[in-house]
């Protein structure tokens, strides 16, 4: 009788190391990130007004997610799962805790030695951010404060309902998306004359600075009345549309057509300057995405050169266009050197297709980086510099004249136009090409090589058909790209690009045109290109850090991406289906057995 | 029948087949032309040979391209050694490790950090053997750290993937070393401390006029790949690893702690990269946070030119791939008449990539690989 009072559940004692290991990584991760100097860089956007800023999410996360992966109950096949109890509630507590002991130990150690020599970022302003510019004996009890109370959240979530844990999801990322897209959103509210709406969320002094505290709450209700409204009848609606005869759909799929056709071509004509900017670079990053999704995406080819294909397009326009190419300066029109940049992009298809068509995946990957650097090596160097231009690359590259308008870079919103052009090409293309003959030939040719060769595909000739697509996709890219900035050089072409989209490719969901699409949206759109400034440019410099962070990240618990492909999905987690698979034919069998006797 | 249906898929000729037939023609043909070039601009700057291409030929004097093959020679053991790591890690686990490459920065870094530390105290100075010492076993444990780290967080959940997915994730770790390392110690270019006169003055062996820090660059180089034969050829680890590398399954019935030699393959290589990153650091003298991107993938491409998974291959090619490099933009592309020859080093080094995967894709020493990893 005595046990049945046992305080929660199955009693199961803490299991220290475990708390510890994940407290220690918690302030090991603290410490890195302020001393990698994210938070000092990023404080000067604000979120909310007075009370966050983006500095000081870039630490919160960190207890919050750690209090909850330490508490995360591991669920076995078979066995059954452990409740989690209060011990839970403790480890998600001191595993917070430990993360705020880090901070401590930062914080004296900021104030006692001076290790700024070799570590930039061992500065007065981290110290003066971490104490809140309050001194230590402010700062320190509340740091504590803080992370252990966000690791105890971390750990409840484990405990709460589902609904709770969707509305707390809702209102922590609704509240954060308005504070992030408040240039897009006060722009589209310009656009709409809606100034009145933005002026009161936001608190407009001096740039962009957040919400304000009370529009903050309002909003936070708001999302939190939204899961709790709707209940799941958005799903049950995209189930229903799953599930209608095939005509019926292609109607809803005509008026959903639409509705985005009219979004794409009206939305850029009430945005002002500076997101018309991004989505042109958003385009352009998309339309080199959609080329590199069949070439590593369908086909399976991991091209890490891919950016010399955008070289070559960007090149043939330059040099064919421009008035100051300094060997060849025919001055076309676009349009005409868009037929040489197809039979450009093609002929380097084949060229660097051709001999890496045989290697084996990895090293296919490291010849075409090589093939991407040589690349860019031969348009930057002397010997090339009377037909390239070398390090200055060819300048005044001429707008394209479209009769009635100019299409140029001092003008975003034609440039988006021109990119929005390409792009419903290349969806199309690719659209059109995965559930063909060719698609299908990729998906076998990447999925086994030898069983797809058995079954009559050519495998060579549909890999450098990917190559050649893929590279048109690309060259098109590169050819708006010196339209639009007017001239190019060889700085605009280095490795770093291929695996940017790369990244984009993968966590979109490899092989998916609507998760390239959202791919390119979120990171080029929030976090930037390249060279080209995101939402957030504060990220700018930080922007190669997260970048390779979510690859990682991606790769270990997501290798499918935000948006999979339903394929690709299973290739990935083999290993489950098969066990499901063989799960259930155990399960068959001894129901077979059952049944006689 | 029989005999169609056995000869149909080998004696196939597509078109694929003829163009790259044509590209290691021409490929080989310039390359016979440019070092006959040189030899005719050798015997004398003033033939016609030597004029048709290059009209302002001059040629090398002996000393000059004595130079050539010894700044090959030593950055070439450099690319050897950062070159074991990627074979190792490949022969054991087929995959190639992309962050490897910065794993030797982050040895050449932390190696400034603790000579810049000992030359503020005046150690570097007055007792240079003992701070070198320190400085070599800080990089080396940063170095081991660092690769065995990686190895723990993102290569070891991903064992059973398909093979391009640790590939990937390691350009991300690439990637997130590079910039943390930069946020941590900032974008600037780092000097190491000036090394004492006796090491670096000039010496003579054997009629070559050598730099005092590219003997022991060279030398270093040389006793470390010794070592590391007789770890792996002779002690009971390098067994338990070349069996891990044949059969990771098989190896783990014989009783041998797979994961515990993964590691220890992962260690060997971070050990190497520290020793290489300290040695880069002497003889250049200058490291930032992409010093070890290049570095890395020409070392992988040296891991290709001796056959990767072959240790001995891997030094050797690194030693080739260096001398390459140094050799090849004065001797054959002079010879053609290409202008700024210097500015295409790396693109030397990736055609040479391109050509040993076309003509010898095992390497010049043969694969050492189990035959999974050769599908």
């Amino acid at each position: 009788m005595t046990a049945t009072l046992a305080p929660s559940g199955p009693s199961v004692a803490l299991d220290w190391r475990r708390v510890l290991l994940w407290g220690g990584i918690c302030a090991l991760s603290l410490v890195s990130v302020s001393l990698i100097g994210l938070p000092v860089g990023m404080n000067k956007r604000i979120l909310i007004e007075p009370v966050l800023s983006l500095g000081y999410l870039f630490l919160l996360w960190i207890p919050l997610v750690f209090g909850y992966v330490a508490t995360t109950v591991v669920v076995l096949e078979g066995v059954e799962a452990r409740k989690s109890g209060r011990a839970d509630l403790l480890a998600g507590l001191i595993a917070g805790l430990m993360g705020g002991i880090g901070l401590t130990l930062l914080m004296v150690g900021l104030d006692t030695v001076n290790l700024r020599k070799p570590l930039v970022n061992w500065s007065p302003q981290l110290f003066r951010l971490l104490t809140f510019e309050r001194g230590l004996e402010f700062g320190i009890p509340v740091w504590l404060g803080i992370c252990a109370v966000l690791g105890l959240v971390g750990a409840v979530l484990h405990q709460l309902p589902a609904v709770a844990r969707r509305v707390m999801s809702w209102v922590v990322f609704g509240v954060l998306a308005i504070a992030i897209l408040e240039a897009v959103i006060d722009d589209l509210a310009e656009g709409f004359h809606l100034e009145w709406l933005t002026d009161a969320m936001y608190y407009k002094k001096g740039g962009t600075a957040g919400l304000t505290v009370t529009s903050a709450v309002v909003l936070a209700l708001v999302f939190a009345a939204l899961p709790l409204v709707t209940r799941g009848r958005v799903k049950a609606a995209v189930g229903r549309y799953r599930n209608v005869a095939a005509e019926d759909r292609q109607r809803s799929s005509l008026v959903i057509f639409g509705a985005i056709a009219v979004a794409c071509l009206g939305l850029p004509m009430v945005l002002g300057g500076i997101v018309n900017e991004l989505l042109a670079n958003v385009g352009l990053f998309l339309l080199l995405a959609l080329g590199l999704n069949i070439v590593v995406g369908l086909a399976g080819l991991l091209d890490l050169g891919y950016v010399a294909f955008f070289a070559v397009g960007g090149y043939t326009t330059s040099v064919l266009t421009s008035s100051n190419s300094p060997f060849f300066a025919p001055e076309w029109h676009f349009g005409i050197a868009l037929l040489f940049v197809v039979v450009m992009a093609a002929v380097a298809g084949l060229v660097i297709g051709a001999p890496v068509i045989r290697m084996r995946g990895d090293y296919l990957a490291i010849v075409t980086l090589g093939f991407g650097e040589i690349v860019r090596l031969l348009f930057l160097s002397d010997w090339l510099k009377p037909y390239f231009g070398g390090s200055q690359g060819i300048t005044k590259v001429n707008p394209v004249d479209l009769g009635p308008f100019k299409v140029q870079g001092s003008d975003p919103r034609s440039v988006f136009y021109l990119v929005l052009v390409f792009c419903a090409l290349a969806i199309y293309v690719s659209w059109r090409l995965q559930g063909s003959r060719l698609g299908r030939a990729w998906m076998a040719t990447r999925e086994d090589e030898q069983v797809a060769e058995a079954m009559g595909i050519n495998t060579v000739n549909a890999k450098l058909a990917a190559f050649v697509v893929g590279a048109t996709m690309a060259a098109f890219s590169g050819a708006v790209l010196a339209a639009k900035v007017g001239s190019v050089f060889p700085k605009s072409f280095e490795i770093l690009v291929s695996i940017i989209i790369l990244v984009v490719v993968i966590v979109g969901g490899m092989g998916n045109i609507a998760g390239v699409i959202v791919g390119s949206l979120v990171l080029i759109g929030i976090l930037g290109g390249p060279r080209q400034p995101g939402l957030l440019q504060e990220f700018q410099s930080y922007k190669l850090l997260i970048y390779g962070a979510l690859l990682v990240f991606m790769m270990l618990k997501r290798p499918e991406g935000l948006v999979p492909s339903a394929r690709r999905t299973r290739e990935l987690h083999q290993d489950e289906y098969l066990q499901d698979a063989w799960l259930g034919d155990d399960a068959e069998s001894e129901g077979d057995q059952g049944a006689p006797s | 029948m029989t005999g169609v249906t056995r000869n149909r898929p080998t004696k196939r000729v597509t078109s694929v087949d003829r163009f790259l037939t044509v590209i290691r023609v021409v490929m080989a043909s310039l390359i016979i032309i440019g070092i006959l070039a040189f030899i005719a601009q050798q015997i004398d700057p003033n033939n016609p040979f030597a004029r048709w291409r290059n009209p302002g030929a001059r040629g090398l004097t002996g000393d000059q391209f004595k130079g050539l093959l010894i700044s090959g020679l030593s950055q070439g053991s450099m690319y050897g050694l950062i070159a074991l790591g990627y074979s190792m890690v490949y022969g054991v686990l087929g995959f190639i490790n992309f962050a490897h490459g910065e794993v030797f920065m982050v040895g050449a870094m932390s190696g400034f950090i603790t000579s810049d530390k000992l030359h503020a105290a005046g150690w570097w100075e007055s007792n240079f053997l003992l701070s070198l010492t320190v400085v070599t076993l800080i990089a080396i444990v940063t170095s081991t750290f660092t690769a065995v780290v990686t190895e723990r967080i993102a290569y070891r959940p991903l064992r059973n993937s398909p093979r391009l997915i640790p590939l990937i994730t390691s350009i991300g770790v690439s990637f997130f070393i590079q910039n943390a390392v930069m946020g941590l110690l900032g974008p600037a270019t780092k000097s190491y401390p000036k090394l004492p006169e006796w090491l670096t003055k000039q010496r003579s062996i054997l009629t070559f006029e050598i730099a005092g820090t590219k003997i022991m660059v060279v030398s270093v180089a040389a006793v470390s790949m010794a070592g590391l034969w007789y770890l792996v050829e002779r002690t009971k680890t390098g067994r338990a690893m070349r069996a891990v590398a044949e059969d990771k399954e098989i190896a783990a019935l014989m009783g041998i702690n797979v994961n515990r030699i993964i590691v220890v393959t992962f260690a060997i290589g971070g050990t190497m990269a520290g020793i290489g990153g300290i040695l880069w650091g002497l003889l250049f003298r200058s490291v930032h946070h992409m010093t070890g991107f290049l570095p890395g993938i020409k070392a992988f491409t040296a891991a290709v030119v001796g056959g990767i998974g072959n240790m001995g291959g891997a030094m050797a090619g690194g030693v080739a791939l260096g001398s390459a490099e140094s050799v090849a933009p004065m001797v054959l592309m002079e010879p053609l008449g290409i202008p700024g020859v210097s500015q295409l080093k790396d693109a030397v080094a990736f055609t040479v990539l391109v050509l040993v995967l076309l003509f010898r894709p095992a390497g010049l020493f043969g694969e050492r690989l189990s035959q999974e990893d050769r599908a």
